[in-house]
């Protein structure tokens, strides 16, 4: 009911909107076009220099309003998200500066040249040193960002250090599967084709492969703090995208064509608790590539820890393929890698 | 008054070796109404099939932002007339998750494609073109009425899908597979994303005979003196739009094409090792970042072809109210062949985080921050033009005006994203949405409105409402940054895009009075922009009569046809240009048209 009694009011104020501006119209046409053409004028031109006036005033108050609700106010959660901020910074100073030189310039002149029957526009065609000023410094400017940016972008995109944590995370709709190469550090090979989640191998891991029997699998993660990570990223379905807030990293999930991404946590959850005053707080993991009717809950969640909380849940999981054997208990356990892993197949 | 002066072209012995030329003299053929208002080879009445059809896409578009932004605004409120509307779609009152991604994508698409593209470049390349440069219709009447008519097929196929059982696509409007090629794994990927692909197929044919067509009729047909560098600043905009569209167009129907074998013929051009629900697809081999190769080369071109039109109507109309040449004419023309050119090498700024090689991100960078040099370039070019001028705050200079703003304001932000370490943070964050929303969707839009604004006299031979003009202009200039202004800090907290709901995530939900606030606003403008579609189409009956052939005192050819001209354009011989379109205030003179020849005194510039 209340949708419909909306829907009047909004038919009234067309009318009336409509009246007013017919009615402005015969007005103008009594007071005469001159006339009534220099009031507008004055009005539009009145009009821009207070949007300037008050649209700065808006954005410093939207600023007051809503900066502590941005991760601006709060540390980088990692080393490379430090400098994903502090590229920021440097870029808001630029972008900044030309902004409010360029918006200010627009409205004031529109304003001052508003027009009046005593001025002559100004004949200027062209000038050429103020168009190499305007090429040019732009362009040395874009060239500081675009040098600063690929510094940072080829440290954040290098190669991980050796001794990086490894875990494995997979995106199907809609969650993820996180998994962990266990103490041999290398993760067992696994073939789409051998998915079968309801016999605990969600991952279509090939256990035929040696690697794959000290493998954990977990549904979040976790990381040591200070210990760089190296995240090897699939998806099973559509394309997800491992979105990492907190440390300022993203990387897209894609079905067949795995990626990787690593950084270093600088705090554990407990203290990023401390830091963001959220006694809530806690890492998140979010889907940022459209994957379907579920997308906007498809959430996991990374635990940062001491390496002696980690050890101790580490210890407390039991490898994947132990699980398995033991739900099919009276099955042979010798069929270790003996066998070629494609032999499966057909 | 122009069936007087027909008989006098007659006699006038054609010496312009111009196709059409015969056309224009006659009137002697009666126009039935199919011919004059349906299949219509004249090219005005085609722009304006494009303009009214684009205005009631960018309703329906509109309006399904309204739908969503209710979701997003009011998350916990139920509204029982959606049900009634929608049925199962909107249960118990509540936007379900389908249908919020449905209409997502279909806002998407239809704004992109069926109101930027075709209602804009489409609108203004066919009405300005021959009248800008002096000529009689288009190189082909035909082709153009046809371009019409696969838009208008294109738009039924659309339409039609908005009423299938499983909806409309609902993948996003970039429809990425694997999403878009399985119809397990989504409702929208059904039968609706084939309707999506077909009406695109038909969409993409309908653009490239307009193409083709804009770009032979402005190499070919333009009257005599017009030399390229004496064309307005329009039809250059227009004439790289037409490249850009004609190269890169074809690039998506081939994408889209393989996306149609994948879906119905088993092929595997974007799918590999795929685990959907359960079942284990047998197709190995294919690349989905393939399709996003495809899509956006296609897909970044596409935002300079929405903007260039408008780059190009704005550039003129600021030079016309300020009574001031444009400045740096050349510069101008140069930084938009640059950005043409630009446009084509920058697609892979949109896959920095697809597990994109690195190596090759950092060209992508490069180029990418590249664009903002001649987009400065043309930002200070138009602060100086009406620097010392004598503005006419006409409602086309006022949206003129504003698009200057929002274009500086979206292409700052630009900047961030296009830098790769940055864009790691920010992509598919709101930051984007804001981004994109007011430097392609709202900047884009304010040149559509200058445009319209100013060349109505000229579509319809009356003027559109001054005072719904000033409330439409303000209500949309402030809307638009209160709708988008806060966006940007909600993107610095990591907001990812298209989720229909927040209140499950502890780091995303600190927003819900912002999202409220955008939401309202939304709807105010959306309410404001049916107000100007009803000054629209009130003041094409009823509006204030044009009374002079020239109403804005501006030196382009358009304003020496008659008053309403009729097919041909100009009753007698296609006037001869002397110089180009920008002499205002030369030699303590208000404006010179471009039919009058330089006098012998004259100061050269």
């Amino acid at each position: 009911m209340s949708g419909y009694f909306i829907l009047a009011i909004l038919t009234l104020a067309f009318v009336v909107t409509f009246q007013i501006a017919k009615a402005s119209e015969y007005v103008s046409v009594l007071k005469g076009e001159e006339k009534s053409f220099r009031q507008n004028n004055r009005v539009n031109a009145f009009l821009f220099i207070l949007f300037l006036v008050l649209g700065l005033i808006g954005a410093w108050w939207c600023n007051e309003m809503y900066f502590k609700k941005t991760l601006m106010a709060q540390p980088a959660a990692s080393d490379h998200g430090e400098k994903v901020d502090f590229m920021l910074w440097i870029t808001f100073a630029v972008t900044g500066v030309v902004f409010l030189i360029t918006q200010v310039l627009l409205f004031w002149f529109s304003f001052k040249y508003q027009y009046t029957e005593k001025r002559k526009a100004f004949y200027f065609p062209h000038n050429n040193k103020l168009e190499l000023i305007w090429t040019v410094v732009p362009a040395i400017f874009l060239t500081v960002l675009v040098g600063l940016g690929m510094f940072y972008w080829f440290k954040i995109t290098g190669d991980a250090p050796k001794d990086s944590q490894l875990v494995e995370i997979t995106g199907k709709q809609f969650n993820w599967l996180v998994r962990y190469p266990g103490k041999d550090n290398v993760f067992g090979r696994k073939n789409y084709r051998l998915t079968d989640a309801s016999n605990g191998n969600a991952l279509g891991v090939d256990w035929e492969d040696g690697a794959s029997h000290d493998d954990i699998e977990a549904t979040e993660v976790h990381l040591v703090v200070g210990k760089p990570v190296q995240l090897v990223i699939g998806a099973q379905d559509v394309i997800h995208d491992v979105g990492l807030v907190h440390f300022r990293m993203k990387m897209d999930a894609v079905p067949g064509i795995p990626t990787t991404i690593w950084f270093t946590p600088k705090y554990t959850t407990t203290q990023m608790k401390e830091i963001t005053g959220n006694k809530d707080f806690v890492y998140e993991i979010s889907c940022d590539q459209l994957c379907g009717s579920g997308h906007y809950s498809m959430r996991g969640v990374i635990v940062v820890e001491t390496q002696e909380e980690f050890d101790a849940w580490m210890a407390s999981k039991k490898p994947q393929y132990v699980t398995v054997k033991e739900a099919a208990a009276p099955a042979t356990a010798d069929s270790t890698a003996s066998s070629k892993p494609l032999a499966q197949l057909n | 008054m122009s069936s007087e002066t027909i008989t006098h072209g007659h006699a006038a012995v054609q010496t312009v070796a111009h196709a059409h030329d015969e056309h224009g003299h006659d009137h002697h053929h009666e126009e039935s109404f199919l011919t004059k208002y349906i299949f219509s080879t004249d090219h005005k009445m085609i722009g304006k099939q494009f303009l009214i059809t684009g205005m009631i896409w960018a309703i329906i578009g509109g309006l399904f932002s309204v739908l969503f932004r209710l979701q997003l605004g009011y998350p916990e409120m139920s509204f029982p007339i959606l049900e009634d509307l929608f049925g199962k779609w909107a249960a118990g009152g509540r936007i379900t998750n389908e249908f919020y991604y449905a209409l997502v994508t279909m806002h998407g698409t239809i704004l992109v494609f069926f109101v930027l593209t075709a209602g804009l470049s489409g609108t203004f390349a066919n009405i300005l073109i021959p009248l800008q440069i002096g000529a009689r219709d288009m190189a082909s009447g035909f082709l153009n009425m046809l371009s019409y008519w696969f838009f208008f097929l294109a738009s039924v196929v659309m339409f039609a899908s908005l009423f299938l059982q499983t909806g409309p696509a609902s993948g996003g409007w970039t429809v990425y597979p694997p999403l878009s090629a399985l119809g397990q794994a989504n409702e929208g990927s059904k039968l609706g994303m084939d309707f999506w692909l077909i009406s695109m197929a038909l969409f993409i044919v309908s653009s490239l005979l307009g193409g083709l067509n804009y770009i032979s009729t402005i190499l070919n047909l333009r009257t005599k003196g017009m030399s390229m560098t004496r064309m307005p600043l329009t039809m250059w905009a227009i004439f790289f739009t037409a490249v850009l569209g004609v190269l890169s167009f074809p690039v998506l129907l081939s994408g889209a094409v393989l996306l149609l074998f994948d879906r119905n013929l088993g092929t595997s051009f974007y799918l590999s090792e795929i685990v959907v629900k359960g079942e284990i697809l047998p197709n190995e081999g294919g690349s989905a970042i393939l399709f996003q190769h495809l899509f956006w080369f296609l897909g970044h071109p596409e935002v300079y072809i929405i903007l260039l039109p408008a780059m190009g109507m704005v550039s003129e109309i600021l030079s016309v109210n300020s009574r001031k040449p444009i400045f740096g004419y050349l510069a101008m023309v140069g930084s938009l062949f640059a950005i043409c050119i630009l446009a084509f090498l920058v697609w892979a700024h949109h896959m920095f985080v697809t597990g994109l090689n690195p190596f090759l991100g950092a060209f992508f960078v490069l180029l990418t921050l590249l664009i903002a040099v001649p987009s400065a370039i043309k930002v200070f070019n138009w602060i100086t033009t009406i620097w010392r001028g004598n503005i006419r705050f006409t409602p086309g200079m006022l949206f003129a005006i504003g698009f200057v703003s929002l274009f500086i304001s979206g292409g700052l932000t630009g900047i961030f994203l296009g830098n790769s370490t940055l864009d790691i943070h920010l992509h598919d964050t709101y930051f984007v949405v804001a981004h994109f929303h007011i430097v392609m969707g709202v900047a884009s839009f304010f040149g559509m409105f200058a445009g319209v604004y100013h060349w109505f006299p000229k579509m319809y031979g009356r003027y559109l409402n001054n005072t719904m003009a000033n409330i439409h202009f303000w209500v949309t200039f402030v809307g638009a940054y209160l709708i988008f202004w806060p966006m940007h800090y909600q993107g610095l907290a990591g907001l990812p895009r298209r989720y229909t709901d927040f209140s499950n995530w502890q780091s995303f939900n600190q927003f819900s009075d912002m999202n409220r606030f955008i939401s309202t606003v939304a709807m105010v403008v959306f309410a404001v922009q049916l107000l100007f579609v009803f000054n629209f189409f009130y003041s094409i009956f009823k509006g204030r009569k044009v009374k002079t052939q020239n109403p804005w005192g501006a030196n382009t050819l358009e304003w020496t046809t008659p008053i309403n001209p009729g097919h041909g354009n100009w009753p007698g011989d296609i006037p001869e240009v002397h110089r180009w379109a920008y002499d205002y205030g030369k030699d303590g003179r208000e404006f010179i048209p471009q039919t009058e020849p330089v006098g012998e005194n004259e100061s050269a510039h």
